[in-house]
Formats: structure tokens, C-alpha cells, sequence
């Protein structure tokens, strides 16, 4: 415990500073409508619809010490209930079509959903393999897409703060 | 019923319901500040509130009035419970009925009440979160009421504001050996009663390791705007209580000379004091350590009822 804590003065903090606020004009008026009335407080519920786990690896330093998505209002949730976004990675595949469209159902209202990455957007490298049922819009209707494959970090916080206003 | 005691009921509730998101938001910054992180700033919880309200209110298919009735009932019993514990005055307004069984049956009503909603949803998590909610609430509620019970000895009534009341006037009374065993007795339960960590993790994600959370899996909306709110009071009750049983100093003595109008805003400046210094401390802790395993629980709170059993004891010996 000492060493523990030791560790922690020595870190300190680890968080970057925060960047420039970016361009909320980029949302579409319906997307901003709906942000507006989230005010500052976005939970996130994460769906991989068959993802490589890259754009997971990616998520996990969006909220982790450094980037601390966090601190800009948005906070990843167990359950779609709690949900004000779905984050949705891969391309959808068979097996996840029905799920994703339930899990979509059991948010409630207003909702947002975030296609992450190339393949939630096209469906990447995976576009017209057997398994793969389409991209996310194809399936639940997409409000913002974060293009990269894997996105970097500072443009999931980026997509995030759009949302939060933050 | 006393006018000073329906003000200092008003006080409390209103200080309760207002300031206890803030107390969770000020621990979840301590938390963040400690793990390196900037933290999302102290007035965040209120932000969710504000925004849960404002969203569509959804019931999950197949559920009943229990669900429905569940948030309220937790939130009614957590403000009753502000109400009555003594958090800012020793006066209570509904002196005599709400004693430390009204209070301990109150707490465990509002569990009983979201662990029912927590069945109804008829999900895998949320009959296990329940199932594990009621056996952590049977180990907990009999080591609340015998740790009180040992600081109640030597008052002579289970009412909390005269066990208060009767350690501000002895002081020497806290330093004894039946309030340190007491003292820890209560703090365990406290972590075990609020979901805190090593019993249960608040900000988990994986649903079997939840207790609290899977209860709450199917809730949206206003409902779960209240359920959060209420998780809210009932851990500053808790803690308040907690505080002012073992360092009472600074709460408006019903029998003071200072009017309550002047001594009010003191006892809630202080109580605010004591109760973000206990929460901070409690977040920092939560740092070190990892949860425990759900089969060791029950080893943790039977040896706290074994140290409120001791106190108990030592409260008839020593007296």
C-alpha cells in the first residue's frame, strides 16, 4: 500500500490537457438537437457487432488516464437502459444483426448512435465476406461516424465531445 | 412535534437531496484525481440526473406496478431517513416513533422495495443482483442495529438524536472501547449497506460481479434518476450517521442554548465538513484496494457483527 502510494505522488497526473473544443457544426441539426438536450451528460453503451478488437483497444485509451474521455461528461455504461449513445464497432455481422437492433430498441430516447471505424461506417477490409450482414447504417440508423481503422483516440474524444458540448 | 424540530427535519432533507449527488461526484473526482485522471468534475452527477429526467421513461416488457413503484418507494424511505437520523440537529420531528429501528427498517424497506424491481424484470442479472443484495442486507442490518445498541446502553433509549445528544455532552464516552469496536463495526456496513468497494464496485461493468448494479440493469430514465439519487442519500445518511454517532461535535443540540436558527447553518456547514472528509476518505481507500470475492463477503460482515457483538458486550461490562 505504501509503494502504491508511493507511485501515485510520483505519477501525479497523467491526464493530458485538454484540447480545443472542436467544431460542433459539424453535427447535423437533427444530431445537435439531440446533444443539446443530453447537456453535458453522455452515457455510452458499447455494442462490437463483430469487430477486430482494434477499434476496442482504442476505446479503452479514449477513457483511460491519459486521454480521460471522462472528464468531458461521457461515461461507458453496463447496460443499454443507462444508455444515451451506442458505440458501434465492426461491421455487423450475421449473428449481431438482431442483437444490435434489440439492443438499439432498449435505449431510451433520445438516442445517438456512433459508428466507429471504417468497417462500422463500409464495412473496411470485411466489406462482402460471407458472415458480414452490412454496415451499422444498414441495420440501426447512424447519427455519427468516426472514420480511422482504428479511429486514434483523440478522435473518439473528439466525436464524444461533439455530443456532451463539453 | 417541535418547531425547531420541523426546521431542522426541512434543513436536513433539503441538505440530504441537494448535496448528495455532490458528495459522489467529490468522490468520483477524488478517485479520478488519485488514478491520474482530470476527473469530470464534481457537479457531474447532477448533470446526469438533469438529463435522465428529461429522457423517455421505458418499462421493460413483461414487468408490473412493482417496478414502477420500486424507485419510489427507495427514494421515499431515503428522504424519511434524512428526515429523522440525526444529521444537523439532535431535535427530530417525529421524536420517540423514529428510532433506530424505524430508521434501519426504513433503510432495508427501500432495499426490499429495488430488490423486488429487480426480480420483476424477470432477467438473469436482476434476480441475481437481488438474491445477492438480500444476503448481504440479512448480514448487514443485525450488525447496524447491535453496534448502535452498544452506544445506546448507556443512554437508555434507541432514539439516535438522544445517543447523539448524550455523546456531545460526554465526550469522553467516544474514545471508549465500546465505541472503537462500534466504530469499526458500523464503518463495515456502512461500505457493505452503500455498495461501496471491497463488498461491491460501483462503477463495474461485468454484470457477474455486480450486486447493486444488476438490480438496476433494466431501469431508464426518471426512474433511474431516482434510483441514483436515492443510492446518493442513503450513503450520505449512512455516512452522516456514522459521523455524528462518533464524532458529534458541531450538530444543533435540541437542548442547546444556541437558537436554532443560528446553530442550524453551523451544523450544516460542519456536517458538510465531516461528511465530504469521510466520503473522500472513503473513495481514496477504494484506490487500494480490489473487490472481494462474493464468498468472502459474508466472512467480512460476520466479523464486523462479531466486533458490534464485543462492543455490545463491553458496553454491559464496562458500564
Amino acid at each position: 500500500m505504501r509503494e502504491l502510494l508511493r507511485k501515485i505522488r510520483a505519477t501525479g497526473r497523467v491526464a493530458e490537457p485538454a484540447p480545443e473544443r472542436p467544431d460542433t457544426a459539424a453535427l447535423d441539426p437533427a444530431t445537435a438537437a439531440k446533444a443539446r438536450e443530453l447537456a453535458g451528460s453522455v452515457q455510452v453503451r458499447h455494442v462490437d457487432a463483430g469487430s477486430c478488437n482494434g477499434c476496442e483497444v482504442e476505446i479503452a485509451s479514449a477513457f483511460g488516464p491519459v486521454y480521460d474521455a471522462e472528464r468531458y461528461g461521457a461515461r461507458l455504461v453496463a447496460s443499454p437502459r443507462h444508455a444515451d449513445a451506442l458505440v458501434v464497432t465492426g461491421p455487423v455481422t450475421r449473428n449481431m444483426r438482431m442483437a444490435l437492433r434489440r439492443t438499439y430498441e432498449a435505449v431510451p430516447e433520445p438516442r445517438v448512435v456512433v459508428a466507429l471505424g471504417d468497417c462500422a461506417r463500409n464495412c473496411g477490409v470485411f466489406a462482402g465476406a460471407y458472415g458480414v450482414e452490412g454496415a451499422v447504417s444498414d441495420v440501426v440508423p447512424v447519427d455519427v461516424e468516426i472514420a480511422g481503422c482504428p479511429p486514434p483516440p483523440e478522435a473518439i474524444v473528439a466525436a464524444l465531445r461533439g455530443l456532451t458540448g463539453r | 412535534m417541535t418547531p425547531a424540530g420541523a426546521l431542522g427535519a426541512a434543513a436536513q432533507v433539503v441538505l440530504v437531496g441537494a448535496g448528495s449527488p455532490l458528495l459522489v461526484g467529490a468522490m468520483r473526482q477524488v478517485r479520478a484525481r488519485m488514478e491520474g485522471r482530470a476527473g469530470a468534475g464534481v457537479a457531474q452527477p447532477w448533470r446526469d440526473l438533469r438529463k435522465l429526467l428529461r429522457k423517455e421513461a421505458i418499462a421493460a416488457d413483461g414487468t408490473g406496478p412493482l417496478f414502477r413503484i420500486a424507485p419510489l418507494v427507495l427514494a421515499a424511505t431515503a428522504l424519511v431517513a434524512a428526515a429523522v437520523v440525526p444529521i444537523a440537529t439532535t431535535a427530530s420531528p417525529l421524536d420517540g416513533s423514529a428510532d433506530l429501528f424505524a430508521v434501519t427498517a426504513l433503510l432495508a424497506l427501500g432495499t426490499v422495495a429495488l430488490a423486488l424491481g429487480g426480480l420483476d424484470t424477470a432477467t438473469a442479472f436482476g434476480g441475481m443482483g437481488a438474491s445477492r443484495e438480500m444476503v448481504v442486507l440479512a448480514l448487514v442490518e443485525p450488525t447496524i442495529l447491535l453496534s448502535v445498541f452498544a452506544l445506546s446502553g448507556r443512554v437508555g433509549s434507541t432514539d439516535l438524536g438522544a445517543i447523539v445528544g448524550s455523546a456531545l455532552h460526554r465526550p469522553e464516552l467516544v474514545v471508549s472501547p465500546v465505541s472503537l469496536l462500534a466504530a469499526v463495526a458500523l464503518a463495515v456496513v456502512v461500505i457493505a449497506e452503500t455498495g461501496r468497494i471491497p463488498v461491491d464496485n460501483p462503477a463495474t461493468h461485468l454484470e457477474l460481479t455486480m450486486i447493486h448494479e444488476a438490480m438496476v440493469l433494466e431501469y431508464a430514465g426518471p426512474d433511474l434518476a431516482l434510483v441514483e439519487w436515492a443510492s446518493a442519500m442513503r450513503l450520505t445518511v449512512l455516512l452522516g450517521l456514522f459521523a455524528n454517532l462518533f464524532a458529534p461535535w458541531g450538530i444543533a443540540d435540541a437542548s442547546g442554548a444556541m437558537p436554532p436558527v443560528i446553530a442550524l447553518p453551523i451544523a450544516m456547514a460542519v456536517f458538510t465538513g465531516k461528511v465530504a472528509l469521510l466520503g473522500g476518505a472513503l473513495a481514496a481507500g477504494e484506490v487500494f484496494m480490489a473487490k472481494l470475492r462474493m464468498f468472502r463477503v459474508p466472512e467480512l460482515l460476520a466479523g464486523s457483527f462479531v466486533m458490534a457483538l464485543l462492543a455490545v458486550a463491553a458496553s454491559y461490562f464496562l458500564a
